[in-house]
């Protein structure tokens, strides 16, 4: 059979000379009538041309071809993909909210900034620190904006000999190299065998040169630092402040408080735990809160309520400064907002219950056939480990891409670094006990074919629009544009 | 909310487990910490949400809207939203696993396609965070390409992008952030820049449109530049690149904008859309996602994130930036709305802008005590120069239902009686007039 | 030419040749093999100063970066050019075309230290 449409035609190829989708009403004179000649473009931009209705197809049949969560468990490690409520998709559209212009009288942008106000309440409540900023826009760049924040707070003290921030071989790679980022030197501690920190190894490490320690709780192989008080307590001695990775708070909703924990200073991402899209890899956001004492230090401006008035307050004359222009992804933060309005005290705790619920479940009923690296109970995920000797040459990628055929994104893999072909799967407080039961029962599957009929799995993934794809040659004759 | 359990699910659930109850799984949290205070107010429900979020949004005061300063209103087709909200886009993860991301990942080429082709560079990224970090991260570049410890800026850079720049270079040992002034006409002092620039300078930021509103004579300032061996980052706006000269044809070294008067509404600022673009050579430098084409097995073309080992999750403390995320959702509202208007409708709105900015420019300034500051060509907004302070205009327009603009007396000495005032292709000839007609008798 | 024969190594898998003060530099068979299908190599810049032991060189594959140490100090006074558009020689000629580049040593004492194939094979099967 002819292929008459090819599913991946790009726009461009779509394109026809003098097709338009949207028309403007026309200028009276042209551009050169504004403009010395020297300023105006040469040549016109390849820009695809189509119909609106084009558009419309090209994009529709695009979205086609993507596994999203609306659509497939998404048990990826690391990332919370629970369910975005619709609802808020509808309320942070709303004109009121989309149609305000940053610079606006603050007079007229009450609506706003009263929500942003309270979801700053919201943050301090569930966290139980001191203050919140909402300007970071993603975790990442939370990251960076608390470890400048403890960068001001020790400077602030004339404190300049730490140099150094200690992050542990399990954390995400964002905490190193924003470590980097914000000129401090890197120093990495191995964990011990239980697959939490190594207090020794820490208590080496730490001196009055440790700016900074960062730990993410519970840790990226899913457990929960038990020693976590004594850590803080280690690190607070060595006069240095412990940095909470926020990207697995989804654990503690309602459990615990990172203040509680001896936290200093966090992050947390609204499109994780506060149920907010990923959209396809952003725009998130990553509000940081700290405690009193470090407080004053992060960006500036926060909303403050005045006499039943909301306004933007610049004066923290010893704030860091700005780390994004305007004030934050407000867009995001409402959706957040919503979710948080949602709960109340007794309902928060379901979150973080139900979410070591799910990922206990996986855990027990993969045993046997796939089992925890760290044999024990684990808190929001697990992380499975496959010994390469009983997987008749089948890698851990090779599983992820024979999941996509049974209808399942793949789980997060190789990563955390220390376990050996790691799979670790995050099923969320969302998913309901028949889509883990299915899920569970296709990992068997699969695990069957590995030592039935091996090479089915090598070769996976044989339903999506494409195969595996040559990432090596992608890399060596970098394509990245027409 | 949002949990399917039943009591039976639950039951079989922690049979399985083999415990009794759930807080037996949180027996590795110290137990004194478990089950904390929060002193939440009442849960709502959805129907209760919905009125509480629509209240609020009620609260916000719809003004005729005449300011710009980094973020502008534009007219965004309806096509835009409607494909962008689609769950199959808005509930995607990043495109790790490509062979079920091919959508997400063609139209992230897409997009790169048709920035790198309107801004006539070689090479654009995924997207960032907005454009100050964008800016941000490609003078970190510079620092690195050059190995040289001075960024000279243009005084007429927003006072945002300067404030996130400072942040982010602050702790990088040695660097010196300089401003090059503006002259008479609202454009860079030439002689001031070349004397500015030095065989020490990593790079030279240029803004065009500047804050003020006013285009540069950027091959001028290139030439400059690129004598001392230093490197050209030129922060643009991409809905005027739709008639005007492009930062390739100046021989940028690296080029951003905040993308977000591409088919992204205002939100109070944020999410913005941060286009990162370079040359070839320095496509390594950049920070963040790259998709490229790549072949599967069977030969058959694919899109796959690629140059890969740039990045944080490979490189840890060596990456060059810690960037994770990106604003995918915001640059596939882009690559619709330029998909949507191509070369023609983006000209079309491009001239509309010029035209209705003119306008205005033109009917303020016969307002007696009201001159326009500046005589340099500009895009879409300039600098009124009103006989009392900008804030008072600003008050007393805000009465008349008019945002009249952005008081520049808080960032620029001696400007306290100067707004910037924009005017898109959204404001009608009425709008404009009713403007001035508000200024009268002030 | 060099081969694995007349090359020295550093423990951190580089070897060195040494033709009069000029040092060509690569990386060992084993340490492409573990590399695996190399996307790109981020040469040093002649006339760069490089010191024994410091690291001034990236060779990347798709999901790594590794670092390339200098076996010995000097300066760099040629790169292996054709590796800028064939970045997978290093993996197909090791020890011959895939070189990375040549230092005029500064201390040729540092060559003397480097172990000999037999040492250097000793030290993986560790």
């Amino acid at each position: 059979m002819e292929t008459i449409l090819k599913h991946n035609e790009l726009s461009l190829e779509k394109s026809r000379p003098g097709r338009r989708g949207v028309r403007f009403s026309a200028a009276q004179k042209g551009a050169a009538a504004y403009l010395p000649q020297a300023y105006l473009r040469k040549t016109a931009p390849k820009l695809p041309e189509l119909s609106e209705f084009e558009t419309v197809r090209h994009f529709t049949c695009l979205s086609e071809l993507n596994y999203c969560l609306d659509g497939e468990f998404y048990p990826l490690g690391s990332c919370t993909m629970k369910y975005n409520p619709k609802a808020y998709d509808l309320l942070s559209s709303l004109d009121g909210f989309t149609q305000v212009h940053p610079f606006a009288p603050e007079s007229s942008v009450q609506g706003t900034l009263e929500m942003l106000y309270h979801f700053q309440e919201l943050l301090k409540k569930v966290t139980g620190l001191s203050a919140f900023t909402l300007q970071p826009a993603a975790g990442a760049h939370g990251e960076l904006t608390g470890i400048l924040t403890a960068r001001a707070y020790h400077d602030a003290r004339k404190d300049f000999k730490r140099t150094e921030v200690i992050v542990p071989d399990t954390a995400h790679g964002t905490n190193p190299a924003t470590a980097h980022m914000a000129g401090y030197t890197v120093i990495n501690i191995k964990s011990a065998s239980d697959g939490c920190v190594d207090k020794e190894a820490l208590q080496n490490a730490l001196s009055d040169k440790t700016a900074v320690v960062m730990l993410t709780v519970p840790n990226t192989v899913g457990l929960f630092e038990k020693d976590i008080r004594e850590i803080a307590d280690m690190v607070h001695k060595a006069g240095a402040l412990f940095y909470l990775d926020g990207a697995n708070f989804n654990a503690l909703a309602g459990l615990v408080k990172p203040a509680d924990l001896g936290a200093d200073l966090m992050h947390l991402n609204v499109h994780k735990s506060f149920a907010a899209p990923h959209g396809g890899g952003g725009p998130g956001a990553g509000p940081v809160g700290a405690a009193a004492h470090v407080a004053p230090f992060l960006p500036k401006p926060m909303v403050e309520c005045k006499n039943g008035k909301y306004t933007l307050t610049g004066k923290m004359p010893k704030s860091l400064g700005k780390m994004k222009a305007f004030y934050g992804n407000v867009a995001v933060c409402l959706r957040g907002y919503c979710y948080l309005r949602q709960f109340d005290d007794s309902t928060f705790k379901d979150i973080g219950e139900n979410a070591v619920l799910n990922a206990n479940y996986v855990r027990v009923a993969l045993k046997g056939k796939f089992n925890a690296f760290f044999d024990r109970t684990c808190m929001h995920e697990c992380v499975l480990s496959v010994n390469p000797a009983e997987m008749n040459g089948v890698h851990t990628s090779d599983i992820a891409k024979r999941l996509l055929d049974y209808g399942f994104y793949a789980p997060t893999i190789y990563f955390p670094l220390i376990v050996p072909e790691a799979i670790m799967i995050e099923p969320t407080e969302t998913e309901s006990k028949q889509m883990l039961d299915a899920f569970v029962r296709v990992m068997e599957k699969i695990y069957d074919e590995i030592h039935t009929e091996p090479q089915t799995v090598k070769d996976a993934p044989h339903s999506q629009c494409v195969c595996r794809i040559d990432e090596v040659s992608a890399a060596r004759e970098p394509n990245l544009r027409w | 909310m949002f949990i399917p359990h039943t009591e039976q699910d639950r039951k079989e659930m922690l049979e399985k487990i083999g415990v009794s109850s759930v807080k037996e799984l949180l027996a590795q949290i110290p137990q004194e910490l478990l089950y904390p205070v929060l002193d939440l107010p009442r849960a709502l429900t959805e129907q209760e949400l919905s009125s509480h979020v629509r209240a609020l949004a009620a609260r916000n005061k719809p003004l005729k809207n005449f300011i710009g300063a980094g973020i502008y209103e534009h007219f965004i087709p309806a096509a835009v939203g409607a494909l962008s909200s689609r769950g199959e886009f808005l509930t995607a993860y990043t495109p790790y696993q490509a062979e079920a991301s091919q959508g997400t990942l063609q139209t992230i080429y897409e997009f790169q396609s048709c920035i790198c082709s309107l801004f006539d560079m070689d090479v654009a990224t995924a997207s960032h965070y907005d454009g100050a970090t964008a800016l941000a991260e490609a003078v970190l570049a510079c620092l690195r390409v050059t190995g040289r410890k001075e960024i000279l800026i243009s005084a007429a850079l927003h006072p945002h992008y300067k404030e996130v720049l400072k942040t982010y270079v602050r702790h990088q040992e040695g660097v010196l952030v300089k401003e090059s002034p503006v002259g008479q006409d609202g454009t860079l002092d030439l002689a001031a820049l070349e004397q500015n620039l030095s065989n020490q300078t990593a790079c030279f930021v240029l803004a065009t449109p500047n804050f003020f509103g006013c285009l540069e004579q950027a091959e001028e300032v290139s030439a400059r530049v690129h004598q001392v061996g230093a490197l050209l980052t030129a922060l643009v706006s991409p809905l005027a690149l739709g008639v005007m000269q492009t930062p390739g044809s100046y021989n940028a070294d690296f080029a951003v904008a905040e993308g977000q008067p591409l088919g992204n509404a205002m939100n109070f600022g944020g999410p913005g859309l941060g286009i990162m673009t370079a040359k070839k050579a320095y496509m390594r430098q950049l920070p963040g996602r790259i998709v490229g084409i790549a072949k599967d097995k069977n030969g058959r073309r694919a899109f796959v994130l690629t140059l890969q080992a740039r990045e944080q999750h490979i490189r840890r403390e060596k990456a060059s930036s810690n960037i994770c995320s990106n604003e995918a959702l915001c640059a596939l509202n882009a690559v619709i709305y330029l998909t949507l208007l191509g070369p023609k409708g983006l000209q079309e709105v491009a001239e509309l802008n010029l035209e209705r900015s003119h306008q205005l420019a033109e009917l303020l300034g016969k307002v007696p005590g009201f001159k326009l500051k500046f005589a340099a060509p500009f895009f879409n907004e300039f600098v009124l120069e009103c006989p009392v302070p900008a804030k008072k205009v600003i008050q007393k327009l805000e009465k008349k239902g008019i945002s009249a603009g952005y008081a520049l007396g808080a960032d620029w000495k001696g400007f306290e009686n100067c707004l910037l005032v924009c005017a898109t292709e959204t404001k009608t000839e009425a709008d404009l007039k009713a403007y001035a007609a508000a200024l009268e008798g002030i | 030419m060099h081969n694995e024969e007349n090359c020295r190594f550093a423990k951190t898998h580089e070897w060195a040749h040494v033709e009069g003060d000029i040092a060509t530099v690569g990386i060992s068979n084993h340490a492409q093999e573990e590399i695996s299908d190399i996307v790109f190599v981020d040469l040093p810049k002649v006339g760069q100063q490089v010191t024994a032991g410091q690291n001034c060189c990236v060779i990347e594959s798709v999901k790594s970066a590794s670092e390339i140490y200098a076996p010995v100090s000097g300066e760099v006074v040629e790169v292996n050019s054709a590796l800028v558009n064939d970045p997978a020689l290093v993996n197909r000629e090791p020890h011959g075309n895939g070189w990375l580049f040549k230092v005029k040593m500064t201390a040729p004492a540092e060559y003397e230290n480097l172990l000999d194939l037999n040492a250097y094979n000793a030290t993986l099967k560790k």
